[in-house]
């Protein structure tokens, strides 16, 4: 019983950690179609801005929660405006322009801190399920990560910034003929991605590894998770978790975990082999 | 097909120079390099050709595979499983280019007949060659092991035997022979792949690339042609792979990982997207600069990452055509030695002919 209980945590909090890596690419990808493959290292930059700020004292949860997504937004800003902005349209120069700054980061970040692995402890303390020790952190990390979703459904549905947003990248031109600037739209999403980017990498700080390498472990799930996902992006991000995260921890349980992620490209392969448009590209149409 | 070999155009001076410039090295390679150089060479030579089977699926094929490195591990561990196994080369080195083209095709049909493309084939076979890194180094236990070669995990396949002749397993080449083999190889390779782009077969994999829809509108199987171009592809990286083994006889997860990954692409990036001659040169370049930063003092700071990813970044703003075709193109425009359809060519940015 006590495993079965346990399963299903470990089971919840690998869905919840692969949403919460997707969240910032769902919108920066998913919606805007901008391939960022800068994505993991946005991450990198989050949870190490987690880690410094911590070490220099400021509480955890400040640093994770508020820190992080500003530190990463505002770069993601400054990326946008320098260079990014300037593919906008063009696919593949995108893919390696972005792959460029990816690389970028981590020299300049293993410049400043070295190749060294750094981390902070998790918070919350552990509670124990029968034999098992659990930490408490991982089943607030499930919390967050639907408290992130419902956030981002709750901006791009209920507030005019949403509306807005939705409405440039079905169409700009419309948009830009009612008097809005699709350049500073699209700034501003780009910016809100990464600073969704950063708090994912900041609450995934303390039960990873930080090095600043970091990156490549998540830049190929995420992405393929949000290409299963389709064209809503959010929705479409959130089912294709709930079934990669569910095979790669069951099968993880069973081998190890880099059968776990094998076990999950298979499924992504297959998936997008039945499904090409993705999971809401058939089903949940409608959806956002 | 033209009859006689005109110099007029950069097409058949291309290939007139580059043949010329070959074929001189190889009979002059074992003269005019000594031991260490040669074996040197030998590596340069495996990543020239690893290059080309780049530059052929992507500036031929449009196909832009991330993961071109797989099939390059993969050809390096399929040899030294073969050889530690057989103890005779032939059907090993044979093996290196079969099992990656199979496992090419495998892939492609998945990717092609599932109609992915630009990003989504760039992050499926990213993903690949991550997977295989990752499992090669989980592999270092004792159960690891295919027949009697253990694959060792992250320390790498090591004293893999090199090449011998073909059914005479006590006689094997020494590094002169290998850099024959491997400087032939190569050539034969060049103009393979420019005959290949001469048939029929060939401008339809350019055509598809030009406009896809076209293409399938006028009644090819853009899937078929995609998959076959991409074994192709993969054959030729997985020969790629042994010769790097047959270099220093060793072999380890690192041809899987992500920076090399990158390196490919940077090779054909910087070289010129559309050519076959540019990739090579510019693996070349990149090779050195890497070698160079490595005994540099100040690489802890000024670090291949950060060198890498500021040449991307520039190549892509300022140089998106990559150095051979911009040189061509301003040799056209400021000297004498103009090319017959130079208009024609640097109107278009992906025409860029091929050499």
């Amino acid at each position: 019983m006590d495993t079965v209980a346990l399963l299903i945590i470990e089971v919840l909090n690998g869905i919840a950690s692969l949403a919460l890596t997707c969240a910032g690419l769902a919108i920066i990808f998913g919606m805007m179609r901008v391939i960022n493959f800068a994505h993991g290292e946005f991450m990198m930059l989050g949870a190490y801005t987690t880690v410094v700020a911590t070490n220099a004292g400021i509480n955890i949860w400040v640093s994770m929660l508020i820190i992080s997504p500003i530190v990463v937004g505002i770069i993601g800003i400054i990326a946008e405006r320098l260079f990014i902005r300037f593919f906008y349209g063009r696919l593949v120069d995108t893919l390696i322009a972005t792959w460029g700054l990816s690389l970028l980061l981590i020299g300049i970040v293993t410049a400043i801190f070295g190749n060294v692995i750094t981390g902070v402890s998790a918070p919350l303390g552990n509670i124990s399920i029968g034999e098992y020790n659990l930490s408490v952190y991982r089943l607030a990390l499930i919390g967050l990560t639907i408290g992130v979703f419902v956030a981002i459904y709750l901006v791009l549905t209920q507030t005019k910034l949403g509306l807005i947003a939705r409405g440039t990248m079905q169409n700009p031109e419309q948009a830009s003929v009612l008097g809005i600037s699709p350049p500073r739209v699209y700034m501003v999403t780009f910016g809100i991605g990464a600073a969704v980017t950063g708090l994912a990498g900041g609450l995934l700080a303390p039960i990873s590894q930080v090095i600043p390498t970091v990156g490549f472990t998540y830049v190929a799930q995420a992405f393929i998770t949000v290409i299963t996902g389709g064209t809503g992006a959010v929705t479409g991000t959130l089912v294709a978790s709930g079934v990669f995260g569910t095979v790669r921890q069951l099968v993880t349980y069973q081998t190890t975990p880099i059968i776990g992620g094998v076990a999950l490209l298979i499924v992504a392969v297959i998936l997008l082999r039945a499904l090409p448009q993705g999971v809401t590209g058939k089903i949940f149409r409608r959806s956002l | 097909m033209r009859l006689a070999l005109r110099l007029d155009d950069w097409d058949s001076r291309g290939l007139l120079f580059t043949g010329a410039i070959m074929v001189a090295l190889l009979f002059a390679g074992p003269h005019i390099f000594d031991l260490f150089t040669l074996l040197k060479v030998i590596l340069f030579i495996a990543m020239a050709m690893l290059a080309l089977s780049m530059a052929f699926i992507w500036g031929y094929g449009g196909i832009l595979c991330f993961g071109q490195s797989a099939f390059f591990g993969l050809g390096a561990y399929a040899y030294a499983i073969a050889m530690i196994n057989m103890g005779e080369s032939t059907v090993p080195i044979l093996l290196s280019g079969f099992i990656p083209a199979a496992f090419a095709m495998l892939l492609g049909y998945f990717m092609f007949y599932g109609r992915l493309s630009d990003v989504y084939l760039a992050v499926v076979t990213l993903a690949v060659t991550l997977i295989f890194y990752a499992f090669m180094r989980s592999t270092s236990g004792e159960e690891y092991r295919i027949g009697s070669a253990r694959l060792m995990g992250f320390n790498g396949i090591s004293a893999v035997p090199g090449f011998n002749w073909p059914g005479f397993p006590d006689s094997p080449l020494w590094p002169d022979d290998i850099f024959y083999v491997a400087m032939a190889l190569l050539i034969l390779v060049y103009f393979g792949l420019r005959f290949v782009l001469r048939t029929h077969f060939g401008r339809v994999v350019v055509a598809i690339k030009e406009n896809e829809t076209r293409a399938e509108l006028l009644g090819y199987d853009v899937r078929f042609y995609k998959m076959i171009a991409f074994t192709i592809g993969g054959a030729i990286a997985g020969l790629a792979g042994c010769l790097s083994v047959a270099f220093n006889n060793f072999v380890n997860p690192d041809k899987f990982a992500l920076a090399f990954a990158a390196q490919i692409i940077m090779w054909v990036l910087i070289g010129g997207v559309g050519t076959l001659v540019g990739p090579m040169l510019g693996s070349l370049a990149l090779l050195m600069l890497y070698n160079w930063l490595g005994t540099q003092a100040f690489a802890e700071f000024l670090n291949t990452y950060l060198v890498f990813g500021a040449i991307i970044i520039v190549f892509v703003l300022a140089v998106p055509q990559g150095l051979l075709p911009t040189a061509r193109t301003l040799l056209n425009r400021y000297t004498p030695w103009g090319d017959a359809s130079a208009t024609a060519q640097s109107a278009s940015r992906s025409g860029a002919g091929d050499d």
